[in-house]
């Protein structure tokens, strides 16, 4: 190993002074003369670990092979074999605690950068397409059959990839007006751009999907509607989208969000824009999160780029227990971010109108460990303080949207209401498929996508009949 | 898109909408709301289904000019689109036979009141429905409402046309005069709801109100339209937009309501100064 650099390649970004007065993408990708240093480092070692690191099992041995050979035509084709979304997952996936955490270069120095590899190959891949290269996946013969996809989400988005390829008539329904589940009106337009999601439906429109909007399932038709109406099978990808909060006083005073209508009014709405979009946001000068996974970090470095002027995460536990990607939480430290952690709020305290002005926290030490193997937090007595904050945003998790259970008859569900799948992604009822957050709660693009097209698989059995 | 079959204006900064929305018109029933986006740079505005036809596939909402959505939409023309027509959403009124039922709408209340008074006829209860406005000229859906009910009255504020006074003024003689009375639904502006409630819970009456909170997603994944009931956070739109007059947090529902006071102003006055078609009535 004595010649090889032990250091990984590092990516461009924008400076954190800078990037905190906009919404551009934050890391700026690798050129190619890096992607090449990059990949030379990988020691294409006979028991690649990261494959099985990875919940897709990408061959990345293969496709950073490729990239070293400059053929990176080969390696978009090697990674989409697995992953349909390359240009999201090479972004937004945990890869130091996936591919990456097993790499054998992680043992002397950097692990390979799996994750801006598979993200070099992916944005080469978007900006042909752009410029009218586009090759199309080779589809199946058409066999007349038609499947109903909820949600358009990853696993919604992937599931119906594969089965369009298939050759079956493909229509997905989604509630929002827009296509793309979270990563459109979830995560940020700095960490994902709006325009990269875009890209990957139109490629799924080319091949033939019909997407239609406005469509809540569960409302304006329910699954078993579906299934009388001429559908053979259905797969529901509808995420897991409602907001949890902690049920303490105040909670809801006017500034007090759930991060999910923070960021939906930003991204989805472009609340960011206002007045020029009409879907107003509060631009608050002292903000607290509540939480420490992805959703919030992604709402406190919202916040700060609308114009906060100080934002507080408020954290129950330490850094080391963050559920948040790393890189993740130091752009959020880089960039300013207060953290304030083993603390906890308890009580959201109004002005006369009705509106938070301040937070009564309480600090936690760790305990014993709990369920998750993490040390439990303990409200540490007398320890009571207050900060004073007039923007509130509960990034505490999501649980799965009731209405589909409660409007499918016989539906099996599991705790916290997820719809309950088998390992081919079969619910109870037949020709009813399930995956995603809806079936594992909040969890992550890559096995919602991963679920997405093991349920594809399935479908196509059950409707060739062999299930 | 969604197409405009019909513009009509009803009084003052009161116009009615029919939308060809088959999915829509196919599965509403009385009490249920629509999301509608005008256009691509719009909010998510929730406004009930006044009525629908389920053979014409089409919906009809009335609605008030408000701020700038709302002026906006009433600037669109029959023949014309809106980008998005999300529905239905909430969950249908509970309505079966109660008995002597009284129904009260509010100003644009009204509307919503409709159907539900509709409804609660064909079932065979005795609809008596207190309709207010705030004066003659901004009467609407008299007519519709004697129809849908077996006992109509009306009050104006400033007695302009039938009894002068507010609806509660009204409920308040019905109920010193009635022995019984099994149900209320009173759908209108919050106060009013709230002025209801009290007057209705001293009697011990079942009363059913239609919130009216502010919402961004409409299907129960965004928390916007949250209310305290009971002590307990419910969304509006999942777990309403009915409930018991008498277990809701009407202090909090009011403030919350005025989240975006600041922000409507803003976003009305530049709309104004960019249309030169804007005019105060
Ligand atoms: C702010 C945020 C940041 C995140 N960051 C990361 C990250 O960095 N890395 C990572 O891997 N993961 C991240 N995640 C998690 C990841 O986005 C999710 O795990 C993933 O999107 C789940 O995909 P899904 O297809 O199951 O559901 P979703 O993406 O939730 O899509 C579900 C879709 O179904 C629609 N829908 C729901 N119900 C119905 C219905 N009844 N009828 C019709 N349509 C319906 C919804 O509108 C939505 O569009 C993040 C999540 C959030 C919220
Ligand atoms: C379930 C439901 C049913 C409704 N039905 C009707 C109806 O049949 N007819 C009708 O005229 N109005 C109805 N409303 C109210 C209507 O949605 C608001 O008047 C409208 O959104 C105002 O928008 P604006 O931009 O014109 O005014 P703005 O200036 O934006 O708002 C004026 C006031 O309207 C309320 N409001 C604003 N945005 C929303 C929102 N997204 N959701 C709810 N309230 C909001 C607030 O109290 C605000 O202060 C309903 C609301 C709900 C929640
Ligand atoms: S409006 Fe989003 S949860 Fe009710």
């Amino acid at each position: 190993m004595k010649n090889l650099n032990k250091k990984q390649v590092p990516m461009q970004e924008q400076s954190a002074k800078e990037r905190k007065n906009n919404f551009n993408e934050v890391p700026l990708g690798y050129s190619k003369k890096e992607a090449l240093l990059e990949s030379s480092r990988c020691l294409q070692c006979p028991t690649h670990p990261c494959i099985e690191g990875c919940p897709v099992h990408i061959n990345i041995p293969n496709f950073i092979k490729a990239i070293k050979e400059d053929n990176v035509q080969l390696a978009i084709d090697i990674i989409h074999e697995s992953d349909s979304l390359p240009a999201v997952t090479g972004r937004v996936c945990p890869q130091e605690d996936q591919c990456q955490a097993v790499c054998i270069m992680g043992k002397a120095g950097d692990p390979i950068a799996i994750g801006r590899l598979e993200r070099y190959a992916a944005d080469w891949d978007l900006q042909n397409r752009k410029e009218g290269k586009i090759k199309l996946p080779a589809k199946g013969k058409l066999n007349n059959k038609n499947v109903a996809i909820v949600g358009s989400g990853p696993s919604g988005l992937a599931c119906a990839g594969d089965l369009v390829k298939k050759g079956y008539n493909v229509t997905v329904f989604e509630g929002f007006h827009k296509t793309g589940g979270v990563l459109i009106y979830g995560i940020p337009e700095f960490r994902l751009p709006k325009s990269i999601v875009q890209e990957e439906i139109n490629m799924l429109n080319k091949l033939g999907i019909k997407i239609t909007t406005d469509v809540l399932i569960g409302r304006t038709m329910t699954i078993p509607s579906l299934l009388k109406d001429g559908f053979s099978a259905v797969f529901i990808g509808a995420g897991a989208g409602l907001p949890s909060f902690m049920h303490i006083p105040g909670e809801n005073l006017a500034g007090v969000y759930s991060a999910n209508e923070f960021l939906t009014r930003v991204n989805l709405m472009k609340a960011y824009k206002f007045p020029q979009y009409d879907t107003p946001i509060k631009i608050a000068k002292r903000v607290a999160v509540i939480g420490g996974g992805n959703v919030a970090m992604d709402s406190a470095r919202t916040a700060l780029r609308l114009g906060a002027e100080h934002v507080s995460l408020i954290y129950r536990r330490s850094r080391k227990e963050m559920p948040a990607r790393n890189e993740e939480i130091l752009h959020a430290e880089e960039e300013g971010i207060d953290f304030r952690l083993l603390t906890n709020p308890i009580r959201y305290i109004g002005n006369e109108k009705g509106f938070v002005k301040s937070v009564e926290c309480i600090k936690m030490q760790l305990g014993e460990k709990d369920k998750s193997g993490r040390r439990r937090p303990v409200p540490i007595d007398d320890s009571k303080f207050t900060l004073d904050m007039d923007q509130i945003i509960v990034a505490i998790g999501t649980t799965p949207n009731p209405i589909i259970p409660r409007t499918t008859a016989g539906l099996k569900t599991g705790r916290h209401g997820v719809i309950w799948a088998d390992e081919d992604g079969a619910t109870n009822i037949k020709g009813i498929f399930a995956g995603g957050d809806i079936v594992t709660g909040a969890a992550t693009v890559i096995t919602a996508m991963g679920a997405g097209r093991l349920a594809a698989a399935s479908i196509n059995k059950y409707l060739k009949g062999n299930i | 898109m969604f197409k405009i079959l019909k513009h009509q204006k009803l009084g003052p900064k009161m116009q009615l909408m029919k939308l060809d929305a088959p999915f829509v018109a196919k599965k509403a029933e009385a009490g249920q709301f629509v999301i509608i986006r005008v256009y691509e740079k719009g909010e998510r505005i929730p406004l009930t289904i006044a009525d629908f036809n389920r053979e014409k596939g089409t919906i009809t909402i009335v609605f008030q000019e408000i701020g700038k959505s709302t002026h906006f939409l009433a600037t669109k023309q029959a023949g014309g689109y809106i980008s998005d027509v999300l529905g239905p959403l909430g969950n249908p009124t509970d309505i079966e036979y109660f008995g002597n039922v009284i129904c009260i709408g509010g100003g644009i209340g009204v509307a919503p009141v409709y159907p539900l008074s509709r409804k609660l006829k064909q079932k065979g209860n005795k609809v008596t429905s207190i309709i207010g406005y705030r004066s003659k000229n901004y009467v609407f859906w008299e007519d519709e409402m004697k129809n849908a009910s077996n006992k109509v009255l009306l009050a104006t504020n400033d007695g302009t046309y039938g009894e002068k006074g507010f609806v509660t003024d009204i409920l308040k003689k019905l109920m010193d005069e009635e022995k019984q009375i099994d149900r209320i639904f009173a759908i209108g502006p919050a106060i009013m709801m709230k002025a209801v409630a009290n007057m209705t819970k001293e009697r011990g009456i079942k009363t059913i109100i239609s919130l009216n909170s502010i919402m961004v997603c409409g299907m129960g994944m965004c928390g916007a339209c949250r209310v305290t009931v009971e002590g307990k956070t419910k969304f509006t739109c999942a777990d309403g937009p009915d409930f018991d007059a008498h277990l809701v947090d009407f202090d909090i529902l009011m403030k919350r309501l005025n989240t975006y006071k600041d922000e409507e102003k803003i976003s009305f006055e530049k709309w104004k100064a960019e249309v030169d078609y804007y005019e105060e009535s």
